[in-house]
């Protein structure tokens, strides 16, 4: 909950123009308004008028600034085109991490229609059985999805998702200060002793460890434990450059110059390309990761072809484009991708070449329990080690600090109970 | 014995919102997924012995520099003519009516390596120092949150000494110092423990501030509790056997800071 209030509070922060779609640099809001708003035509309006009148309404539960809300004039909301059409109410919430979500799908409280988990999230819950299998012929619109984000690791018979945006795990960095060729940029520049204290890292353990095993040459998916203990050891020694571990406060980070290097998603770093002018984003050429959200049914679900048809809207060309051209990540709809500009379609950031996609990014699985656990307790090993010997003497002085006390409190019953005799 | 009645309503929320959950903590700390018995979790926080000395640490520190801070204030406020008193007690409150997590914020734009702070300091050819994600950092936004929490017990119990006390006292010949130590202070110990037992208890189990202020590098047992339960080991059980020794911790704290009462009341 904190999370969820935590980014809002950074969103409303970091102001509130900077939200405003990939392309809306100033001299692009003029020719938004010269064509016209977005508009929507749907393939099949009679597929989506069946529930018409029944009153139904389905949960939708979403990560946060991840749909077209209408915000920007002349885009449009998706959630209200899309009961407008069906008559069916959406109730859409928000979430901050994939975790969040687990956690609360796990816990049985809420019921939702439609998710959308990341890859690793998703081939969890397809082992839990916590999400169920789509029926795609009620969502024709699945044509549209590219094929090379079919049959993936995650879900290899497209049985229980439907992909909505990708991206990958790129670096964001201040020109003016760091004077490596971008051609040259790769993730050792993490671990660079000259940027020291300007460098952020990423504050959940899968992403982190990641970084450090692209150093090392491993697998992203590696459950080695030999491996992994090599991966967090290269993360202790960077630690004492790092200046700190966050999330979304890379936002503000980043933005304000307050520090210089950070790794991040690439539809949020363009974002905050925006923000700061000195800053540039390259993906390095060693390999990162790649990711892929996607639109899952939970087990729990009650409208199941509501969700489907919800998932089918989703899929609308006109919708897909309004929500990539809103969020700023890749798009896996081949419709979408040709509405785009040019500029975006071409830019190597968003939309890196197919062979580089191929052979030099992976798409995280989910781990054992038992490899999470070792990571989970390797990351905060790496986390609460000290940075210098300081750590020696907590223990003793707390101790000590016990015993003086537990002596004071002794000595003073004893004086009280004395003074009571008299 | 009717007013017992008007109870009912605050003992049925407390069995179904605080001894329930609390049983349930109890329970998920000593049981498996199976569900049955293991004290496996419970002796796997020895492992993070370390983070709780920090988090103990800290937060005495924190509360030690509440209790030093507020002590004056509260002394100073309690002796000023009432209409003062209103207006000045409005400015020391007037912190907690903005957002706790925007407070904290505010502390990570003043405390920046291109911060306002060590933008003054570079003016004057100082700096810029690391001051955001270090304890520091973090003991200050815990003293910064918390010491309305110190100041208010403090005050409420120093107006209620008399001031006919303190012209008895320098009658029969005590110095101010004496005055302090044999009058003020003995008077004022119940706010002493009940603005530390409320300073203390939220800085021990903050997970916010450490992360926000002290760059995710200075974990407290707030965040390892929060890792377990939103994180990627999702360990419920493991996140329950900590906060249990934690609220054992605490307790035992307590007890201790209970024998400094005169009066030996309870004040949990």
């Amino acid at each position: 909950m904190k999370k969820k209030i935590f980014s809002v509070l950074m969103v409303t922060l970091i102001g509130m123009g900077i939200f405003t779609g990939c392309g809306s640099s100033a001299e692009d809001i003029g020719e938004e308004e010269e064509t016209s708003a977005q508009t929507l035509t749907v393939s099949d309006p009679d597929y989506y008028t069946r529930f018409k009148g029944k009153g139904l309404s389905i949960n939708v539960y979403n990560w946060g600034e991840y749909i077209s809300d209408g915000a920007d004039e002349g885009t449009l909301d998706v959630n209200k085109e899309f009961e407008e059409l069906t008559g069916i109410k959406v109730n859409y919430t928000n979430y901050a991490t994939n975790e969040e979500l687990y956690a609360k799908l796990k816990g049985g409280a809420a019921s939702y229609d439609v998710i959308i988990p990341s890859d690793y999230m998703i081939s969890k819950m397809i082992k839990e059985g916590m999400v169920q299998k789509i029926d795609l012929d009620n969502i024709p619109n699945y044509s549209y999805i590219m094929d090379n984000f079919r049959n993936l690791e995650y879900d290899p018979g497209n049985e229980y998702s439907v992909p909505y945006t990708w991206g990958t795990v790129a670096i964001i960095y201040d020109t003016t200060v760091v004077d490596i060729d971008e051609e040259d940029i790769d993730w050792d520049i993490l671990w660079n002793e000259d940027y020291a204290n300007q460098i952020l890292m990423f504050d959940n353990p899968r992403d982190a460890f990641a970084i450090a095993e692209l150093m090392l040459g491993y697998s992203l998916n590696t459950e080695n434990e030999k491996e992994l203990k090599a991966a967090a050891e290269l993360l202790k020694e960077q630690k004492h450059i790092v200046q700190g571990y966050v999330m979304d406060e890379v936002f503000d980070k980043m933005g304000s110059g307050d520090a210089l290097i950070a790794p991040y998603y690439t539809g949020d770093a363009v974002t905050i390309l925006e923000d700061n002018e000195d800053l540039a984003l390259v993906i390095p050429k060693s390999g990162t990761n790649r990711f892929i959200d996607a639109m899952c049914i939970p087990a729990s679900a009650k409208q199941k072809e509501a969700a489907e048809m919800y998932i089918n809207f989703m899929c609308e060309p006109d919708i897909a484009y309004a929500n990539i051209d809103y969020i700023c990540y890749g798009t896996p709809h081949t419709a979408a991708f040709d509405m785009l500009d040019e500029e975006v379609q071409n830019d190597p950031a968003i939309y890196p070449d197919d062979d580089f996609i191929n052979d030099k990014t992976t798409v995280f699985v989910n781990l054992s329990d038992d490899a999470n656990l070792i990571m989970q307790n390797l990351w905060t090993e790496m986390k609460s080690a000290e940075d210098e010997n300081s750590n020696r003497y907590f223990v003793p002085i707390f101790l000590i600090i016990c015993v003086l006390i537990i002596i004071f409190v002794l000595v003073r019953r004893h004086i009280k109970s004395k003074k009571d005799i008299f | 014995m009717k007013l017992k009645y008007f109870s009912a309503p605050y003992l049925v929320w407390m069995i179904i919102f605080i001894l329930v959950p609390l049983i349930m903590i109890a329970y998920f700390a000593f049981t498996n997924d199976g569900g049955s018995f293991t004290i496996k979790y419970v002796s796997d926080v020895g492992q993070y012995a370390n983070i709780f000395v920090r988090s103990i640490w800290l937060s005495l520190i924190a509360t030690a520099l509440c209790l030093i801070i507020a002590y004056p204030v509260a002394f100073i406020l309690s002796r000023m003519e009432k209409h003062k008193q209103g207006t000045m007690l409005m400015i020391v409150m007037l912190p907690m009516w903005m957002n706790f997590l925007l407070r904290t914020y505010a502390w990570m734009t003043l405390l920046g390596n291109n911060g306002i702070i060590n933008h003054i300091l570079g003016l004057v050819g100082l700096g810029p120092y690391k001051l955001i994600n270090t304890s520091a950092a973090v003991v200050l936004g815990m003293v910064y949150n918390y010491l309305p929490f110190m100041i208010l017990p403090l005050y409420s119990v120093m107006e209620k000494i008399d001031k006919s006390l303190f012209e008895a006292a320098s009658d029969l010949g005590c110095s101010s110092a004496s005055t302090l130590f044999r009058v003020v202070i003995p008077l004022s110990v119940p706010g002493i423990t009940s603005g530390i037992t409320m300073v203390f208890v939220p800085a021990i189990s903050t997970f916010i501030i450490s992360r926000m202020l002290g760059g995710g590098s200075n974990l407290l047992i707030g965040d390892l509790i929060e890792m377990q339960f939103l994180g990627n080991a999702y360990n419920p059980h493991l996140g329950a056997a900590i906060s249990l020794v934690l609220m054992v911790i605490i307790l035992v704290i307590m007890t201790v800071m209970n024998q400094f009462d005169p009066d030996d009341q309870v004040l949990m």
